[in-house]
Parts: C-alpha cells; sequence; structure tokens
C-alpha cells in the first residue's frame, strides 16, 4: 500500500467518523461520545497530513498551530457559560477566515491566467463566502458580548447599500472569471467583508443565535469550496456535512422561535416598536412591587411552584442560588419544577446546560410543551430574569413583533412574581403586559442578589 | 492528494450534502446548542488544508497566508472541540460538587 492510499483511507475513517459525531450529537446520551470521536476523526487526519509526500515547513506548521492551540484551548476553557454562544462565533469566524485565506494563496500559487473558469469559481466562492462568514462573526460576537449595541442597527438606504455591495462583488466576480487576476479578488475578499457587517446590523440581540448557526453552516461551506480548489475530499465531504446540517439546524432553531428565516434575516426586529414607543401607553400604569419576605411567604404557603429561569438568571450566575431555593421549598413538601422556553437563555438549549451545571435534577427541567399545561394548576410562577418569553403579547397581539413566537403561559398561573433588574423591556425590545398584571408581584434586583434575599427569607419562616 | 477530478469532487459534494440532512433528523432542542458547537469544530477541517497549503507554499504570500490560516484553523479545531465538550459535560455533571466548572 501507497504512502498516498494510506492517506486517502484514513482521510476516509476520518470523514466516516464526523458523520458518526453528528449522528452522535444529535442524541442526548450519545452526544458527548460523539464530539470525542469528532476529535479521534480529525487527529488522525492531522496526523496523517503531515506525511504528505512533497510537503515541507513541519516546523513553521507546528509554530503556526501552537500558537492557535495557545488562544484556542484557554479560550475555551474558561469562558463562562454564559458566554457559550459569542466564543462559537468566534471559532466559527476564524474557521471562515481561513477557508478564505487558503483559497486566495491557492489562487496566487501558480500563474492565475492558466486557471480554468470552474476553478476561479471556486477560488471566488471559498473567499466571498469565508470572509462574509469571518466579518458577519466578528459582528455577531461582538453584539453577544455588548461591545456594541444588541439592538438593530438600521439607517437610511440601508438595503439599497447592500444592494450596491452585493453588485460590485458580482461584478468583480465575473470581471474576475473573464481574466483572472489577483487584485480584483483582494477588492472581491475587502467586498464580501463589508457585506458580512451589513449583512449582521440589522440583525437584533436576541436572533443572533439564530444567525450564528447560519454563519457555521456558511463556514462549512466555504470550507467545501476551499476543498475544491485543493482538490481535497476530506474538506470537501466535512464541509458539506456542516453546511447541510448546520442549515437544517438553523431551520429547526428558527422554527423554536416561532419564526421564519427570511423575518429573522430581514426583518429588523424590534427597531420600529421602540421607535413608536409603546412604552408611553404603559409608562404611567402601576406595578406591584414586594418585599422579599412577602415573596417568600407567597412562595411557601404554595403546593406548587414553577420557576421560568431566563437570560437574567444566567448573567447573574444565579443558577445555584436558584437551586437552593428550589430544595428549600422541596423540603417543605412544595413541588418544585422548571419551565425551560426553548430559547431561554441565548441559543436554544442554554438554559439546560446551566441549570445541568448547578445539580438542577433532570426530571425537574420540563420543555415548554410539557410545561404549559401545569401552569393553570401552578400557585405561583416564579420568573427570574426572563422577559419575552413569557410575554403574552406573542399570543394576543397580532401587531407584536414577537406575536405568533410560543411562550409559556405564565399567564395563567395562580400568582406570578417577577425577578428583574428593571423595568427595562427585555431583548427584543417590547413592553410585557403582564409586569402590570394585579396578580403579578416584582422584585427589582439582580437575579441572585433577589434569590439570594429569598433564600433567606424562606429560611426564617 | 491531487488525484480527485473536479466531477468526483461533485459527486462527493452531492452525496455529502444528503448525508449532512439525513443524519440530523431529529434533534431536541436542548441539544441545538452543543450540536451547532460540535459542527462548528467539524469544519476545522480547513486545517488539513492550511497546512496543505503551508507546507507546499512558494513566496512570501503564500506563505503568510498559509500561516495566519493554519493559526486560525487550529483555535476553530481545538476551541470548537474543547468547547462543545464542555458543554455535554454538564448534562451528565450529577456527581459533581455544586461548583461545576468553578470558573462560570
Amino acid at each position: 500500500m501507497s504512502l498516498t492510499t494510506g492517506i486517502s483511507l484514513a482521510y476516509l475513517i476520518a470523514a466516516i467518523c464526523f458523520i458518526l459525531a453528528l449522528k452522535g450529537l444529535s442524541g442526548p446520551k450519545t452526544a458527548r461520545a460523539g464530539n470525542l470521536l469528532g476529535a479521534a476523526g480529525m487527529a488522525l487526519a492531522l496526523a496523517m497530513t503531515f506525511a504528505t509526500p512533497g510537503l515541507s515547513r513541519f516546523l513553521l506548521i507546528v509554530i503556526a498551530m501552537i500558537i492557535g492551540a495557545v488562544i484556542g484551548w484557554p479560550a475555551a476553557r474558561l469562558v463562562k457559560m454564559t458566554a457559550m454562544p459569542q466564543m462559537v462565533a468566534a471559532f466559527n469566524g476564524v474557521g471562515g477566515a481561513s477557508a478564505a485565506l487558503i483559497s486566495l494563496a491557492e489562487f496566487i500559487r501558480g500563474n492565475p491566467s492558466h486557471l480554468a473558469v470552474y476553478q476561479v469559481v471556486e477560488v471566488l466562492f471559498g473567499v466571498i463566502v469565508g470572509c462574509v462568514s469571518f466579518s458577519g462573526s466578528a459582528i455577531a460576537f461582538a453584539k453577544l458580548q455588548e461591545l456594541m449595541t444588541g439592538r438593530p442597527v438600521t439607517y437610511p438606504g440601508q438595503q439599497v447599500l447592500n444592494g450596491i455591495v452585493a453588485c460590485a462583488t458580482l461584478g468583480f466576480a465575473l470581471a474576475v472569471c473573464v481574466a483572472p487576476h489577483t487584485w480584483p479578488i483582494v477588492v472581491i475578499a475587502a467586498l464580501a467583508l463589508v457585506f458580512g457587517v451589513a449583512f449582521v446590523l440589522p440583525i437584533g440581540g436576541a436572533d443572533v443565535p439564530v444567525l450564528i448557526s447560519l454563519l457555521n453552516s456558511f463556514t462549512g461551506l466555504a470550507v467545501a469550496a476551499s476543498g475544491f480548489v485543493l482538490h481535497s475530499v476530506l474538506l470537501v465531504v466535512a464541509g458539506t456535512l456542516v453546511g447541510a446540517s448546520g442549515t437544517l439546524l438553523t431551520r429547526m432553531m428558527s422554527s423554536a422561535m416561532g419564526r421564519s428565516l427570511p423575518n429573522i434575516l430581514f426583518s429588523a426586529f424590534g427597531s420600529v416598536v421602540t421607535a413608536t414607543g409603546s412604552t408611553g401607553e404603559l409608562g404611567d400604569r402601576s406595578v406591584r412591587s414586594g418585599s422579599a419576605e412577602d415573596i417568600a411567604v407567597l412562595l411557601a404557603y404554595s403546593q406548587k411552584v414553577v420557576v421560568v429561569p431566563g437570560y437574567g438568571l444566567a448573567v447573574a450566575q444565579a443558577q445555584h442560588v436558584a437551586r437552593e431555593l428550589a430544595e428549600l421549598l422541596e423540603e417543605r413538601g412544595i413541588e418544585v419544577t422548571y419551565a425551560i422556553h426553548p430559547v431561554a437563555g441565548r441559543m436554544p438549549g442554554h438554559m439546560n446546560v446551566l441549570l445541568a451545571e448547578a445539580n438542577v435534577p433532570y426530571d425537574q427541567l420540563k420543555e415548554m410543551d410539557e410545561a404549559n399545561p401545569g401552569f393553570q394548576t401552578a400557585d405561583v410562577a416564579l420568573v427570574v430574569g426572563a422577559n419575552d418569553v413569557v410575554n403574552p403579547a406573542a399570543k394576543n397581539s397580532p401587531g407584536s413583533p414577537i406575536y405568533g413566537m410560543p411562550v409559556l403561559a405564565v399567564d395563567e398561573a395562580k400568582s406570578i412574581v417577577f425577578l428583574k433588574r428593571s423595568m427595562r423591556p427585555g431583548f427584543a425590545g417590547i413592553d410585557n403586559e403582564l409586569l402590570f398584571d394585579p396578580k403579578t408581584t416584582l422584585l427589582f434586583g439582580d437575579a441572585k442578589e433577589s434569590l439570594t434575599k429569598l433564600v433567606g427569607a424562606v429560611k426564617q419562616l | 492528494m491531487s488525484g480527485a477530478s473536479i466531477l468526483t469532487l461533485v459527486t462527493v459534494f452531492v452525496l455529502a450534502a444528503f448525508v449532512g440532512f439525513e443524519v440530523i433528523s431529529k434533534v431536541p432542542s436542548i441539544l441545538h446548542t452543543p450540536l451547532m458547537s460540535g459542527t462548528n469544530a467539524i469544519h476545522g477541517v480547513v486545517l488539513v488544508g492550511s497546512i496543505l497549503v503551508l507546507g507546499t507554499a512558494h513566496g512570501t504570500a503564500e506563505i503568510t497566508l498559509g500561516f495566519i490560516a493554519v493559526v486560525l484553523s487550529t483555535v476553530n479545531v481545538v476551541g470548537g472541540f474543547v468547547v462543545t465538550d464542555r458543554m455535554l459535560q454538564m448534562f451528565k455533571g450529577r456527581s459533581k460538587p455544586g461548583g461545576g466548572s468553578g470558573r462560570s
């Protein structure tokens, strides 16, 4: 068996590992093994790549890999669980960038004018999609990391400007196909970077996770394109797998939010609502805020409490205190469950990860469909740092931007307690009628502090 | 390595697209985030391409591009798998004391 055959076989095994990894990752029991299998496949592929005949500069390659590992490993180890989504965006962005870079490097390697049109198209695809994915991910990162506003950024003539950038990119792309030169490719890369920024700016913070999933599948396609450029079957297989499964996953995520993908990408969600000032209508109405002691009594003398955790709980790192409160209540014979909205936190599944981290028993976590019928019999719905996912406007007011999004039926509980930092509307920028409901009590403050106060007050009883 | 013709690659592309759609047909929403992160790690395979580019490059421009590409795609691979594993650890971490992954 020749060396090249050996390498190809190893790549085939790696590709099988990737497919099985995806399969494993779609089931709760097999997910971790799936991820490890993917990593094993990757290690095998990388090791065999070093055996490629004609390969040199091993030292430089190893130095570059060490630098990359020194950046990537600690970043992944140290990132807070709440900052997970933007970390994924960052890793996705650098992947897109390297797909663009190697397509570009292959283009300038030979004499570009000798390239066939299909080869130029492969390069263009890798460069454009990779660059869009990189700059788009960078903006998504900035939005989630709150380096910039999470609100949709809109300005007059935005669509026109995006259209011009897109047309200019296509124009240069056609020109390169006719006469392959390096400088127009660089211009195209720059235009694609601008397009990635322009594409992501109008998307609101709450929708960014779906966007990251979309950009993730873009990067997959960019990698597949660079596989075409390099004639590498492995890159084509793995890139396409990610492109296809990522597209499907993006659709699943957006349907979990009850919205269509075009709606998320192009509607500039929320900006209009805040502009028309719905706060004005609600501003004069009074809310009822209670002390921790009042709420502790309410909780301690109920029979069934449903906790609705939201992003506020996540940012305050309050998951451990929440579990402590739940355990105290359970000791008093109260039934406690957690109702998890599909997009609670910032990404589908994010809240489950956080609560699992705090050792909340799995059987207490209820998915939305399972949890909603339970609110009718619940004495108290304790909403911790959530807002949009319990907003009845999604059911009742067709004019609302979140109309149609599935929400937790908190309004059906006998009484509602909101632990909130302020009256500020949630991520979607929409006021919540429920805050003004007579059966609602509010406790203002950081979720962790409020929960700690509640724990203390319940202990006193 | 360079044996694959354009037609072979297109065939592989089409088949892989079908596999990608089929293999994750039903995913519970709690696994959406880990799955996204896992696929993110898998496209880090671009590191293989980056190594090939840097290892066979001629001229400063290609070497520079290749070097940056290897650094970036290593970040993608290493970070991607590690972060996914950390997420998935949380799902079975009941036996651990309440601190979880202490730093968060």
